[in-house]
């Protein structure tokens, strides 16, 4: 076998928002992590449940400061999920956390017989979604976790874009009552909103206004999707970009009311396909108010290592490719 | 049929396992990511199975249904497994160098749709001795005398999975199987004593009807001694319970730095040359 490469250079973040002179701020599992410490005091049933990667997610932050509510039950998913079940019916709030596709795939049976069915108050974190983790390789990187989560009856599923509005997801993650799937990111995304945003399980948050198109999307993808608006305004296009942050329950009537008011809709999400953000939208977009759309997202297909920012580029997640999308969407 | 390298004396092994860990060290921290002290609990056992006259395997034909097959279940610990291979001759220096860079099929773990030489493709703990258990029902079937070996973690020892698989191999008798636990003491996040202690492990195996042998795990002399005796064992699946140090070989490099499980992450260049000359 004859490998060589072709000359890269790795670099560990993305850049994401630069365009738009957005500040580069912390990862999303950070902010999650101090997030749940700083409502520890708070809400004193809050617990957390992990699976020997509590310093990968950022819940051994929280468990550092509450040691006896922080559990640890080792490499072993399908139990932690199923402890956190227990710990829910006897009245706990278990947050549980691993790798989101650890936590997904691996448990996913007892997700749906001990959290999900029952409808317990589990809520469920995964970090180190997409195929952003980089170098780890396709392994680790979760792209099928809005799928897999949003099809069981009763989940709620969140993806907050930055450290902020994590901060304030977490909030609501704990406040609502039944099942919640969030997914967080390893790398540093861009700061998109001030320390004293509110999030609202459901609610849309519209990051930019434009009237040519709308972007919606989810996660790293929405500093991506600002990134785009900025490239296409030079063209003069402008370009709404919705936050899509809750998955499920979907924010129907924002979606509604871009199709109607911009004629044109491009998702964006760090995800397959199939099951995902494009397909959830667009299932409501046929229904209700027929517009034509386009996909930027990671296809039918698993990654590989390498960088994060060649990941991005290599699978199509830059601002570049939603910038082909919207022009490629105005022009049918 | 494929046939194992001539088997090397134990000094020789020494030798390729002081190479071995010198190429974990440059292509993790050229790497700038990885787990090179996971890969170097494992290298006097990884060493012995590519080097000891075990693993029968050629590189003109590496999918022979007749050859040995060595499945990498804690697949974080793969700089092992390439370094060895590339100091067989698989691989050159420089393919391994790409390690984890985008487009190398040198991944952070094993994909065994991209390398031929990997069995599986692991990363998610837990699954590879099932998996281990599969190729062995299926070489019986065919006829085939080939031996499947399995490496599991510790920490992985955690996953249901594995003691699920312990108990299926044990009801079919897969003589052909031998699973090997490096014993390295440590889990992410911290000793396997902390986070979920599963010792004694032998007579958890023993329990489901496993031989076993318990043995130091960085001695090249008792790997290939029990490498030697698991291979007699015909009636049973066997277990190597393998206690290693994790980063064994550059441990005093490791002190230094106040960690020494010193999970998932590479040395720096500086702690690189350190741990080379130590190595030298
Ligand atoms: C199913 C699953 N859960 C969690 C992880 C994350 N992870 C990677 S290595 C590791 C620790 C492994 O410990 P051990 O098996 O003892 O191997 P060692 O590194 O000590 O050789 C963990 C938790 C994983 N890869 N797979
Ligand atoms: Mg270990």
């Amino acid at each position: 076998m004859i490998f060589t490469m072709a000359g890269t250079t790795p670099t560990s973040n993305a850049n994401i928002g630069a365009l738009s002179g957005l500040k580069l701020g912390k990862a999303t599992r950070d902010a999650f992590g101090t997030a749940l410490k700083d409502l520890g005091a708070e809400f004193p049933n809050v617990v957390t449940v992990d699976g020997d990667v509590g310093n990968s997610t950022r819940t051994e932050v929280f468990a550092k400061a509450f040691p006896e509510r922080g559990f640890n039950v080792g490499i072993a998913e399908s139990n932690m999920v199923g402890v956190a079940g227990g710990l829910a019916a006897a009245g706990k709030i278990p947050v549980v956390s691993s790798f989101a596709v650890f936590l997904l795939a691996n448990a996913y049976d007892q997700i749906r017989m001990s959290v999900a069915y029952p409808g317990m108050n589990v809520k469920l974190v995964g970090s180190h979604a997409g195929i952003s983790i980089g170098e780890d390789g396709a392994s680790q990187m979760a792209i099928e976790d809005f799928a897999v989560a949003a099809a069981l009856p009763g989940m709620t599923v969140i993806c907050p874009a930055d450290a902020n509005s994590t901060k304030a997801a977490v909030r609501a993650m704990i406040e609502h009552k039944g099942p919640v799937y969030m997914r967080c990111g390893r790398i540093e995304v861009p700061e998109i909103y001030p320390a004293d945003t509110k999030f609202e399980i459901g609610k849309a948050n519209q990051v930019r206004d434009g009237k040519d198109l709308t972007i919606i999307a989810t996660g790293l993808m929405v500093g991506i999707a600002i990134d785009a608006a900025t490239l296409l305004a030079k063209d003069g296009i402008t370009a709404r970009v919705i936050d899509m942050h809750t998955i499920k329950p979907l924010d129907e009537a924002a979606i509604i009311k871009a199709a109607t008011e911009t004629g044109r809709i491009v998702v964006a999400e760090e995800h397959l396909m199939a099951g995902g953000l494009g397909s959830a939208v667009a299932s409501v977009v046929v229904k209700n108010k027929p517009v034509p759309m386009e996909f930027v997202n990671v296809g039918d297909t698993y990654a590989e290592s390498g960088d994060p920012a060649g990941l991005l580029q290599k699978y199509g997640l830059t601002a570049e490719a939603v910038v082909a999308a919207a022009k490629k969407v105005r022009s049918r | 049929m494929t046939a194992a390298t001539p088997a090397m004396t134990i000094d020789q092994l020494k030798d390729a396992a002081k190479a071995i860990r010198r190429l974990i060290i440059k292509i993790t921290t050229e790497a700038g990511s990885g787990h090179p002290s996971s890969s170097l609990s494992a290298v006097e056992v990884v060493t012995a199975l590519y080097f000891g006259g075990f693993m029968r395997h050629s590189k003109a034909n590496p999918r022979d249904p007749k050859r040995d097959r060595f499945i990498l279940s804690k697949g974080h610990a793969v700089p092992v497994l390439y370094s060895a291979l590339c100091h067989a001759g698989y691989y050159t220096f420089e393919e391994i160098m790409t390690l984890r860079k985008l487009g190398s099929p040198f991944e952070g773990h094993p994909n065994m749709k991209r390398l031929d030489t990997m069995e599986a493709s692991t990363g998610s703990l837990g699954q590879g001795l099932s998996l281990g258990l599969g190729q062995a029902l299926a070489c019986r079937l065919d006829g085939l005398d080939a031996h499947t070996y399995v490496m599991m973690g510790d920490g992985e020892m955690g996953e249901g999975q594995v003691w699920e698989a312990i108990a299926a191999a044990a009801k079919y008798k897969t003589g052909n199987l031998t699973a090997i636990v490096d014993q390295n003491g440590y889990q992410q996040t911290g000793s396997t004593h902390q986070v979920l202690d599963l010792t004694p492990f032998a007579p958890k195996f023993e329990a489901f009807g496993w031989h076993t042998q318990t043995i130091n795990g960085n001695s090249q002399e008792e790997v290939v001694a029990a490498l030697t005796a698991a291979r007699k064992i015909t009636d049973r699946p066997t277990a190597i319970i393998s206690q290693t140090k994790k980063g064994f070989g550059i441990l005093p490099v490791l002190e230094t730095t106040g960690d020494l499980n010193y999970h998932g992450k590479p040395l720096s260049k500086e702690l690189a040359e350190k741990a080379l000359a130590l190595l030298a």
